[in-house]
C-alpha cells in the first residue's frame, strides 16, 4: 500500500559516470552497483578509508592483533593517526585534487598529507625467495597459466630474485598477458598465492611472508652460508670427531681437510674426491647439477658426487660426514677395505653439528616488493606544478608512503618507488582493466612546503574531518611513521645535521 | 569510466563483472577456451544493454534489438499475456547468465558449466552430468539442495526476494525458481516473489519505486520496504497467494518447479519438491508449511 505522506521535493540527483549505467543516485542512495554512492552530492566510492592508528600502541589489550580489530574507541588518539590512501578512492586520469588532502597537527609541526589511490600501468613486483634450489636460471621466463608474466633475476645471497609485472607485460603482450600478469600482480600484492611456472625450471607456489614451494615441497630453511662458509663455521665442532667432511652445496661445495680451515686444525689429508671444478682448495663448483636436492644440487644420493677415493692418501675406516648447507639432508660413511664408503651410524656429537648447521638456518620466507612510477595525472592530483612533487621528494621535504609503509624512493627522475607489501595493510591494492594496479600512495611535507610546490592548498582539511565510524582502523604495521620528524631534511638542518 | 573486469577467483572460477553486473563461472571441460569465450562474450553486454534501456524499462512491448534484449524479451512474453504488469528488465540479470553461458558452450567442449550472476544462474548439462544446488536462507541457513540432472527440464535456477538488490513488490523472504533457462527463472521468480503478499496489511510499509531508485523500471508502483511482524497466519496466507501464481505458470509450462520462503515457512511447487528437500532438517521445515 502507498505511502499516504505528502510526497518531498526530491533531493539532488547525482548522474555515476562509472559504468555505462549511468546511474542518477539520490543523496543516501548507492547506485544498481552498489559500488558507488552519492554522499551529500559527492560521488564516492564505499570501499572503506583505512586509517593507521599508531597512537593506540600504548594500550595493552591493543597489542593483540584480533582484539584490535573489535576495538572502538576515538580513532584519532592524540596526534597519530595516519590516513592512508587505502580505499580513498582516485582522480584519475584529471588534474583534480587528490581525495584526501589531510592536516594534522604532528609535534606541534602543521603537516599535510596527500592521499591518493593511484593507478599505475608501470609496476610490478620485485619477488625475492629465501632458497638455494635451482628454480630457473637467470633470465629465463615466469608464467602464469602459460603467459610471460616477468623472469628470472640474479640470485643472491641464499635467494633467488624475480621481476615479475612491468608495463611490458601489463599492456606490451597480448590482451591475456595482460590480463593474467595484473592478476598474478593483484594477489601478489594482496599476500594471495599465486602459483606461476619457470621456463626450464621449478613450478613455484609465492606468497607473501610464507614459505615459496617448489616443486610442490615447501621450503624450510635459508643455508646457513656456502659450503666453504660453513667449513669454516663448524671446523672446530668436527675436529677429532670426523676425517672428513663435504658440505654439499651447488654454489661453492666445502671439502673440510682441505680447506684452510682444515689445514689450521692440522687434519691429514684424507684423499676423499669429489667432482665439480676446483676454485681454491677446498672449494669446488659445479659439483652437480641445480636442483632441488642436497644444497641446491640435483643430487639426491651425496655419494654420486664422490670420485674414488685416493689410496696413497685414503685409509680403511676413515670417517666421512656429508652434509648439506641448511643441514636437513645429512649422511655417514666409513671406507671399507677397497677404500668404499660403505653407511655407518652417525655419533651423536656429529648429529649435533649436522642440527646445529640447521638451528642457524632461518626460515624461508617468499618478499614481495610492489614497485612503481607515480606518473604525471597522480602528481597534478598533489599540485599544479608536478613536477616540483618530484624536487620536493629528492630534497627530502617529502615523504612518500604506499599505503602507510615506508617506500624506497629511486635516485634519479620520475617518483620511482619500492615498498613492502607486508607492511601494508591487508588488500591493500585493487586493479583496473586497463590493466593496471591501483595502489595506495601518500605524500607527507610540511603545510609550508605544500603551499610553495603549489599544492592544492584550498582542499586541505582537518584530519578528524575524514573520519568516520566506518572507516577501516588497523594497527601499524611496524614501519616508520609517515609523521616522524627525520624522514624531512628541515628536521636533520634544524639539529645542525647536513 | 571503468570498463569490464576479469579475475579469477579460487576454486578456478572466472569472475566477470562490469557495473552492476557480477558473474561468478564455473566450467568443467575445455575450462580456459570456455573462460576466455566468456569474458569476449562480456566485454559488451552492459553496453548493448544500456542502448536499449528506456525500452527495456517500459512494459513488455516492441521486440529490442540486442541478443542479451532479445533473451529478456522472450522470456516476458508469455509472462506479460497474463494480467501481469512486467518489464523486460524482471529477466535482465538471468539473461545475461544465458547469454555468455551459451557463449561458453558453443566455443569449448564442456561437460557441465554454469554461469552464476548473483543468485540468477544458468547451466550447461552434458549427457549424465548432474548439478547439486543448494539453497540458503537469508541467514545463510542451509535450506536443502536442489538436483538438476541432464535428463531435467532445467538449465536456470533464479531467486528473488527481499535479499535480492532489486525491489520487489511482494514481501518473499526468497523465492527459487527451476525453469528452462535463467531467463525465464528469473522472471518467475520475480513475479512469484511479487505475488508473495498481503494486501492493505497495517505491518508492510511500501513507498513509491522511484523514491528509492529514480531509474526503477517499477515507476511510482508501491515497492515493500519494510514488513513488520506477521502472524502464522498471514504467513501461510501471503505464501498461498505466492503458490496460486506459482501453479499457473507451472501448468502453463514457464517453470518447472518453485520453492518458496517467508518468515521460517516454505511451500513447494512442482519438481523442485521430492528432489530439492530431502534431509530429516528440511522435511521438518516443510512439515511447518
Amino acid at each position: 500500500m502507498p505511502d499516504d505522506t505528502p510526497r518531498r521535493p526530491k533531493p539532488e540527483k547525482i548522474r555515476c559516470d562509472a559504468c555505462p549505467v549511468m546511474c542518477y543516485i539520490a543523496d543516501g542512495k548507492a547506485g544498481a552497483c552498489d559500488r558507488y554512492a552519492n554522499h551529500g552530492g559527492e560521488l564516492v566510492r564505499l570501499d572503506p578509508l583505512t586509517v593507521i592508528q599508531s597512537g593506540a600502541r600504548a594500550v595493552a589489550f591493543l597489542h593483540d592483533d584480533a582484539q584490535a580489530q573489535d576495538w572502538d574507541g576515538d580513532v584519532i588518539q592524540g596526534d597519530r593517526t595516519f590516513v592512508t590512501a587505502v580505499g580513498a578512492g582516485t582522480t584519475y586520469p584529471d588534474y583534480k585534487p587528490a581525495p584526501f588532502i589531510v592536516s594534522q597537527d604532528v609535534e606541534g609541526v602543521d603537516m599535510v598529507t596527500v592521499v591518493t589511490e593511484g593507478i599505475f600501468s608501470y609496476c610490478g613486483v620485485k619477488v625475492k625467495i629465501d632458497t638455494d634450489r635451482h628454480i630457473g636460471h637467470e633470465r629465463a621466463v615466469v608464467r602464469v597459466d602459460g603467459e610471460a608474466i616477468g623472469h628470472v633475476m640474479t640470485s643472491e645471497y641464499g635467494s633467488k630474485m624475480l621481476s615479475l609485472g612491468g608495463v611490458e607485460h601489463l599492456t606490451g603482450g597480448s590482451k591475456k598477458e595482460g590480463r593474467v600478469t595484473c592478476d598474478a600482480l593483484l594477489r601478489l600484492c594482496n599476500r594471495d598465492a599465486v602459483e606461476m611456472q619457470i621456463d626450464g625450471g621449478a613450478t613455484l607456489v609465492v606468497q607473501a611472508g610464507k614459505p615459496p614451494v617448489i616443486n610442490g615441497a615447501p621450503e624450510k630453511l635459508m643455508r646457513v652460508g656456502c659450503g666453504s662458509a660453513t667449513i669454516g663455521m663448524f671446523a672446530k665442532q668436527w675436529e677429532g670427531h670426523v676425517d672428513e667432511v663435504i658440505v654439499v652445496d651447488d654454489h661453492i661445495t666445502g671439502v673440510l681437510t682441505e680447506h684452510e680451515a682444515g689445514k689450521q686444525l692440522g687434519m691429514r689429508p684424507s684423499g676423499i674426491r669429489i667432482n665439480g671444478r676446483r676454485s681454491t682448495p677446498g672449494r669446488y663448483f659445479q659439483v652437480a647439477e641445480p636442483g632441488t636436492g642436497w644444497g641446491g644440487t640435483d643430487v639426491d644420493d651425496p655419494l654420486t658426487v664422490l670420485r674414488p677415493a685416493d689410496p696413497k692418501n685414503a685409509w680403511p675406516g676413515l670417517r666421512l660426514l656429508m652434509v648439506s648447507t641448511t643441514g636437513e639432508q645429512w649422511a655417514f660413511f666409513t671406507l671399507d677395505e677397497e677404500l668404499q664408503p660403505q653407511p655407518a651410524d652417525i655419533t651423536p656429537p656429529l648429529l649435533k653439528t649436522c642440527e646445529r648447521i640447521a638451528e642457524n638456518c632461518e626460515p624461508s620466507l617468499c618478499s614481495v616488493l610492489f614497485m612503481g612510477g607515480a606518473g604525471g595525472s597522480l602528481r597534478a592530483g598533489v599540485t599544479e606544478n608536478p613536477v616540483r612533487l618530484t624536487h620536493s621528494v629528492k630534497d627530502a621535504l617529502t615523504y612518500v608512503s604506499c599505503g602507510g609503509a615506508e617506500a624506497y624512493v629511486w635516485p634519479g627522475g620520475g617518483i620511482t618507488f619500492m615498498a613492502d607489501v607486508m607492511d601494508m595493510p591487508t588488500n591493500s591494492f585493487g586493479y583496473v582493466p586497463t590493466p593496471a594496479l591501483v595502489a595506495p600512495i601518500e605524500f607527507t611535507l610540511r603545510a609550508e612546503d605544500y603551499a610553495a610546490l603549489g599544492g592544492h592548498t584550498e582542499h586541505v582539511q582537518p584530519v578528524d574531518s575524514v573520519l568516520n565510524p566506518e572507516i577501516r582502523k588497523v594497527l601499524p604495521q611496524g614501519g616508520p611513521d609517515p609523521h616522524t620528524r627525520q624522514h624531512h631534511r628541515w628536521s636533520h638542518s634544524r639539529k645542525g645535521r647536513k | 569510466m571503468t570498463g569490464p573486469v576479469a579475475a579469477i577467483l579460487p576454486g578456478q572460477r572466472l569472475h566477470l563483472q562490469h557495473g552492476p553486473i557480477d558473474l561468478v563461472i564455473g566450467a568443467d571441460g575445455d575450462r580456459d577456451a570456455a573462460f576466455a569465450a566468456a569474458t569476449d562474450r562480456f566485454q559488451t553486454v552492459l553496453e548493448e544493454l544500456v542502448q536499449e534501456l528506456p525500452l527495456l524499462r517500459r512494459p513488455v512491448g516492441d521486440a529490442p534489438a540486442g541478443l542479451v534484449a532479445q533473451r529478456m524479451h522472450a522470456a516476458c512474453i508469455p509472462q506479460a499475456e497474463g494480467v501481469t504488469f512486467v518489464t523486460p528488465m524482471a529477466a535482465v540479470a538471468g539473461s545475461v547468465a544465458d547469454e555468455v553461458l551459451a557463449a561458453m558452450v558453443a566455443a569449448a567442449p564442456l561437460t557441465r558449466a554454469y554461469v552464476n550472476n548473483g543468485g540468477d544462474i544458468a547451466l550447461y548439462l552434458g549427457p549424465g552430468a548432474r548439478f547439486e544446488i543448494g539453497l540458503a536462507g537469508l541467514d545463510g541457513i542451509g535450506l536443502g539442495r536442489a538436483c538438476v540432472d541432464a535428463d531435467m527440464a532445467v538449465r536456470g535456477v533464479a531467486t528473488s526476494g527481499a535479499g535480492g538488490r532489486s525491489l520487489s513488490l511482494g514481501i518473499a523472504d526468497s523465492v527459487t525458481v527451476l525453469a528452462a533457462n535463467a531467463a525465464a527463472a528469473d522472471v518467475a521468480a520475480t513475479l512469484i516473489a511479487g505475488a508473495v503478499d498481503l494486501a492493505d496489511h497495517p505491518e508492510i510499509r511500501r513507498v513509491p519505486a522511484s523514491d528509492v531508485q529514480d531509474d526503477s523500471d517499477l515507476g511510482d508502483r508501491p515497492v515493500v520496504r519494510a514488513v513488520g511482524l506477521l502472524t502464522p497466519d498471514e504467513v501461510a496466507r501471503a505464501l498461498a497467494a505466492g503458490v496460486a501464481a506459482a501453479r499457473q505458470m507451472r501448468q502453463r509450462g514457464l517453470i518447472v518447479g518453485a520453492a518458496l520462503m517467508l518468515r521460517g515457512q516454505a511451500r513447494v511447487v512442482g519438481d523442485i519438491a521430492p528432489r530439492a528437500v530431502h534431509d530429516k532438517q528440511e522435511e521438518g521445515i516443510l512439515a511447518h508449511a
